[in-house]
């Protein structure tokens, strides 16, 4: 189990000296990206008109997905937004829950969390550049009076913070607490002074199911959501004009 | 008795912890907060239960914006127990 003497992730490889290394969040976040590749690439290789098996659970994600699209975006901007939210949603999930297998999950590596929420600033400043034009997205720092535009620009930074910290401050909350239950259930079992470990089995199962099954779908969901209501935001603002 | 009683190490460390423990006295008021989202969400889906979903989400992601305070919170308190970096400066 993830251990409570040191914060940071774990470094399992290092070249150069130890100046480039891959801790194991990076690893397991490779793994869950691969194996959504694996998925992708196996769903759709042989497509039927009459979806079975593999190809009707693909469906099934990709429906949800555009479904989940359509509530916050304008719609015709779905088709454009779906891959990325239902990408961002899904690595987010299963990279949120890689603690269920035991391992340290993925996003309570802070790394991992500003790269997500850095991605989705990109996004949601380039739709604001596709819906203003370039002169227009410069022009709206300045828009109700110029003096005015460093308190835009510092609400713009503040969101992909306040979105890594968010996902990272719920998901490393909970490895915490669930580091501290496995180590107060070891010491009951010293204390006891037997061998066989002492109510392992039952007491984390219903911890395990809030931190590892719950928060995962819950913060992904939120991740997603947020996202989708700032480019909605700033899509919405040009039919406005 | 020999003096100090109390390294400034030791200081710092017993400091860090109450500072910690009174930094998560804002969950008090996240409860409250989310508290009172869940009762209005309950409110509004007695009153029109076919927007039932759409609440639920409004509720879900306003209870999200209102934890956000709680986190920055806990990060403050897992950074002063866990990885206090007042010690460094003691120089």
């Amino acid at each position: 189990m993830h251990s409570t003497d040191h914060l940071g992730p774990r470094i399992i490889m290092s070249i150069f000296d130890g100046k480039i290394m891959i801790t194991e969040t990076v690893f397991f976040a490779l793994i869950v990206a691969a194996a959504m590749i694996v998925f992708a690439l196996i769903s759709t290789r042989k497509l039927e008109r009459d979806p079975k098996g593999i190809q009707l659970i693909a469906e099934i994600i990709v429906d949800l997905i555009y479904k989940m699209t359509a509530s916050i975006i304008p719609k015709k901007n779905v088709e454009g937004y779906a891959p990325y939210i239902g990408t961002l949603f899904i690595f987010c999930m299963l990279a949120n829950a890689t603690g269920l297998l035991g391992f340290r999950p993925v996003t309570s590596d802070v790394n991992t969390a500003f790269a997500l929420s850095i991605v989705t600033f990109f996004v949601i400043q380039g739709s604001s550049i596709y819906s203003h034009g370039f002169l227009g997205w410069i022009k709206h720092y300045g828009d109700p009076y110029p003096f005015m535009a460093p308190i835009m620009i510092i609400k713009d930074i503040s969101l992909p913070i306040s979105l890594a910290f968010r996902l990272f401050g719920n998901i490393t909350g909970g490895m915490i607490i669930m580091a501290f239950l496995f180590k107060a259930l070891h010491s009951a079992t010293d204390g006891l002074g037997i061998t066989i470990p002492f109510l392992h089995y039952m007491i984390p199962l219903p911890a395990n199911l809030f931190f590892d099954v719950f928060e995962p779908v819950l913060q992904s969901f939120i991740f997603t959501t947020l996202t989708m209501a700032f480019v909605s935001m700033q899509l919405a603002v040009h039919e406005d004009h | 008795m020999n003096f100090p009683l109390v390294t400034s190490e030791g200081f710092i460390l017993g400091m860090s912890a109450l500072a910690a423990a009174l930094v998560m006295g804002v969950a008090l008021a996240i409860g409250i907060g989310q508290g009172l989202i869940g009762m209005k969400a309950v409110e509004g889906v007695s009153r029109q239960p076919e927007a039932k979903s759409d609440i639920l989400q409004t509720m879900v992601v306003g209870q999200a914006v209102t934890e956000t305070t709680g986190i920055f919170a806990f990060i403050i308190a897992i950074v002063l127990v866990l990885a206090n970096p007042l010690i460094g400066m003691l120089g």
